[in-house]
């Protein structure tokens, strides 16, 4: 079954199968990513400017801040959650994740 | 590749989607079809409806334009009504009740959960007494703003409301412009104090006289959003009072012609204006897109513009207060707190209205009601109604220059609470700080995010959603900046304070306003103390401190479904629910799933 895909309203947040699933405004763990300076990266997801999929799981693109030290940067294939059966399982923002790491 | 969003307008816009909310509205929510919900929501925008935020599935916000900010009498009662019987959600807000009415920067008016099954009866009640939600939202001719006492102030130089009248009648009572590549704002200004704001427009009509004649000077591509703020810049245009409409008409037309079409985060004209330079737009516009010569600008009054502009002198910085009007009676302007209103109290205000004035009652784009044509043989009898010990006439600075955007309540955008937050706020620097005697204004503009709809860039003090990590918690923060302002000179805030945590706003403002009482020169304003300053030393004024204020929205407040919902998990939404606000059965349950699963 085919996964339609959107971001939208300016880069709010992402619709799968129309539904809004993934907000901005959340602040995500970039533990590998070398995203600035500090050790690991709480980057606040500011806009979101694509969405697309690798294998079963959904990866955004987007502009977001480090809320530690204010950096920010563009970025691209934050892992968001995964198609599983067909139904989207949403990534817990502040987890450790096995997902994919942007890069920035 | 043309976007979704131009796809979905190119199938179904303009007018066309009526006859499709109609069959939602007698269908109900859940006819709706799943697979097109991305598309029927973007464009019920063009009829004022937004879809509210993630949690609050099949809840609308509904904007009711009202050109000029003008509600003619009887319309505020209308929107009380409608407001009282249709707008109520699931649960309250603890600041304002049941039910209310917000009054925003563009002199609209938003009405929140409204539910699809009563949109039609919302509209037909609105439109017999002459209100329309009609382009308030998405790819549109948005609603005129306009200075809220044109054709009253005894000072104007033109009538602008003639004029937004004229432009309401072409090019909003119709769908003419369905066809924008992005929202469309325009303002016109007749007074000298510049209360039209048209600098921050996407197209602003400025009074003007050439040899003799009364009109405007036009601007274009001024804007606040996506930190990518832009002033209107001059394209050296002067237009008599009767051909404005034909130079709407015409940058209307260049806009929909060549607009961006391809990336809707570069559409505004703004954009169009940095890639062009002015002169290129003036000559298209008179090449292709009006069949007269343009005239070159006119003498305009922009020295004096003090709307908004944090100087001392004559002009007003705002509309609060007893001022006389052109014909010997008066309007009062009343301060309405971050612009919402209780609807008992909307009913109430309506009430003095009538009563008092004649029955008018203007918005204006600081966020506040205005009650015109009293005489003065009734302005004690008004001043002493109860209703003004809430909505006073003569209020502290800090409750007076407050503004505050929706926020995390019901906006999908935003990354904080704000209007509870901005009453907050206000209510304790009222309390704990002191301003010197005869400073009356202190703008404050409280934003969620980036898109700016509280106007941040050009107050005293400008407040930016933002996060940061407090004991190692994320928690709900501001980026702060100073040195905006309009008036003759109008510039855009610095921001000079990062990622403050949101209970340490309130103590930084009051150190701000320390240092400034300390080491301001003479009668100087906040502004023109800031502008003394280089941003290395305003970085140093702001000292973010923990005061006697607390705050208990710090968490954060988008991923509650309701901020102030006694159980506020996500998974305790009412949302989705039939026409009765009886909970459809989701069923979705708990499918997040941690990464590692
Ligand atoms: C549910 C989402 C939204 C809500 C509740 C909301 C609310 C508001 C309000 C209350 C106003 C002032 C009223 C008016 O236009 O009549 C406003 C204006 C504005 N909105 Fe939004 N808005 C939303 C989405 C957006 C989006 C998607 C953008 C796009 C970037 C945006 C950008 C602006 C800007 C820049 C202004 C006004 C500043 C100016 O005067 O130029 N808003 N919005
Ligand atoms: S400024 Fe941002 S958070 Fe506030 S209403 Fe506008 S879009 Fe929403
Ligand atoms: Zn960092």
């Amino acid at each position: 079954m085919p996964t339609e895909l959107r971001v939208l309203d300016d880069g709010a947040w992402v619709s799968v199968d129309n539904e809004r699933r993934v907000p901005t405004s959340d602040v995500w763990r970039f533990a590998a990513t070398d995203f600035c300076a500090c050790a690991t990266a709480f980057v606040l997801l500011e806009a979101f400017t694509d969405v697309g999929v690798q294998g079963c799981e959904v990866t955004v693109d987007g502009v977001g801040r480090c809320v530690d030290c204010g950096e920010k940067h563009a970025f691209s294939g934050l892992g968001v959650g995964r198609v599983l059966e067909g139904s989207f399982r949403p990534y817990p923002p502040d987890g450790v994740r096995a997902g994919s790491e942007p890069t920035v | 590749m043309a976007t979704d969003v131009e796809e979905w307008k190119a199938e179904v816009y303009g007018t066309d989607i009526r006859e499709h909310v109609e069959r939602f509205a007698e269908e109900g929510w859940a006819s709706i079809p799943d697979e097109e919900r991305d598309a029927w929501f973007e464009r019920f925008k063009w009829y004022g409806l937004y879809h509210q935020r993630a949690g609050q599935e099949s809840y609308f916000m509904m904007r009711i334009g009202t050109p000029g900010g003008v509600l003619e009498p009887g319309q505020l009662r209308v929107v009380g009504e409608v407001a009282k019987e249709y707008a109520t959600g699931p649960v309250s807000n603890p600041e304002f009740g049941d039910a209310w009415a917000d009054f925003t920067t563009r002199q609209s008016i938003q009405l929140h959960w409204i539910k699809v099954e009563d949109i039609v009866d919302v509209w037909d009640e609105l439109e017999s007494a002459g209100l329309s939600t009609v382009q308030a939202c998405g790819d549109s001719w948005r609603n005129i703003v306009s200075c809220p006492v044109a054709g009253k102030d005894a000072n104007e130089h033109v009538d602008a409301l003639a004029t937004v009248h004229e432009f309401q009648r072409e090019f909003k009572e119709n769908d003419r412009y369905r066809n924008m590549p992005r929202k469309w704002k325009v303002a016109v200004t007749g007074c000298r104090e510049g209360c039209g704001q048209g600098d921050i427009n996407d197209l602003a009509f400025e009074p003007a006289s050439k040899d003799g004649v009364d009109g405007y000077n036009v601007r274009v591509g001024g804007g606040l959003a996506r930190n990518e703020p832009r002033l209107a810049r001059d394209i050296d245009v002067f237009v008599p009072h009767e051909r404005a409409a034909a130079v709407a008409d015409g940058m209307s037309a260049l806009f929909e012609e060549y607009g961006n079409r391809e990336d809707r985060y570069s559409a505004r004209i703004k954009f169009l204006v940095d890639e062009w330079g002015a002169e290129k737009v003036r000559r298209v516009l008179e090449e292709e897109f009006v069949d007269f010569e343009l005239q070159s600008a006119g003498e305009g009054f922009r020295e004096s513009y003090s709307y908004n502009a944090g100087r001392d002198g004559d002009g007003h910085d705002d509309h609060v207060g007893v001022h006389s009007q052109a014909d010997g009676t008066n309007y009062v302007g009343l301060n309405v707190l971050v612009g919402r209103m209780g609807v008992d109290d909307v009913l109430e205000l309506a009430d003095l209205a009538d009563e008092y004035g004649s029955g008018e009652v203007r918005l204006t784009q600081r966020q506040n009601v205005v009650v015109t044509d009293v005489p003065d043989e009734d302005l004690d009898d008004l001043l002493a109604a109860d209703l003004l010990d809430d909505y006073e006439p003569d209020p502290s600075p800090f409750m007076r220059g407050s503004i505050a955007c929706t926020g995390t309540e019901f906006c999908s955008l935003s990354i904080v609470e704000t209007k509870n937050r901005m009453v907050r706020y206000a209510r304790h620097l009222r309390d704990t700080v002191s301003l010197p005697d005869e400073v009356e204004d202190f703008h404050v503009h409280l934003s969620g995010c980036t898109a700016s709809c509280a106007q941040p860039q050009i107050a005293d003090v400008s407040l930016r959603g933002m996060k940061t990590r407090k004991d190692g918690e994320p928690v709900e923060a501001f980026d702060l900046g100073l040195g905006g302002g309009l008036g003759e000179n109008p510039r855009f805030a610095d921001w000079v304070g990062e990622r403050i945590p949101a209970d340490e706003v309130p103590g930084a403002i009051a150190n701000l306003v320390e240092t400034y009482e300390r080491e301001r020169e003479g009668a100087e304003t906040f502004r023109d103390f800031v502008e003394r300053h280089d941003e290395s030393d305003l970085e140093d004024l702001v000292e973010p401190e923990e005061t006697s204020y607390e705050d208990p929205m710090m968490h954060n407040t988008k991923r509650t479904w309701y901020p102030y919902a006694e159980d506020d998990d996500m998974a305790a939404s009412p949302a989705p629910t039939d026409g009765d606000g009886v909970p459809l059965d989701a069923a979705t349950g708990d499918d997040s799933a941690p990464a590692d699963d």
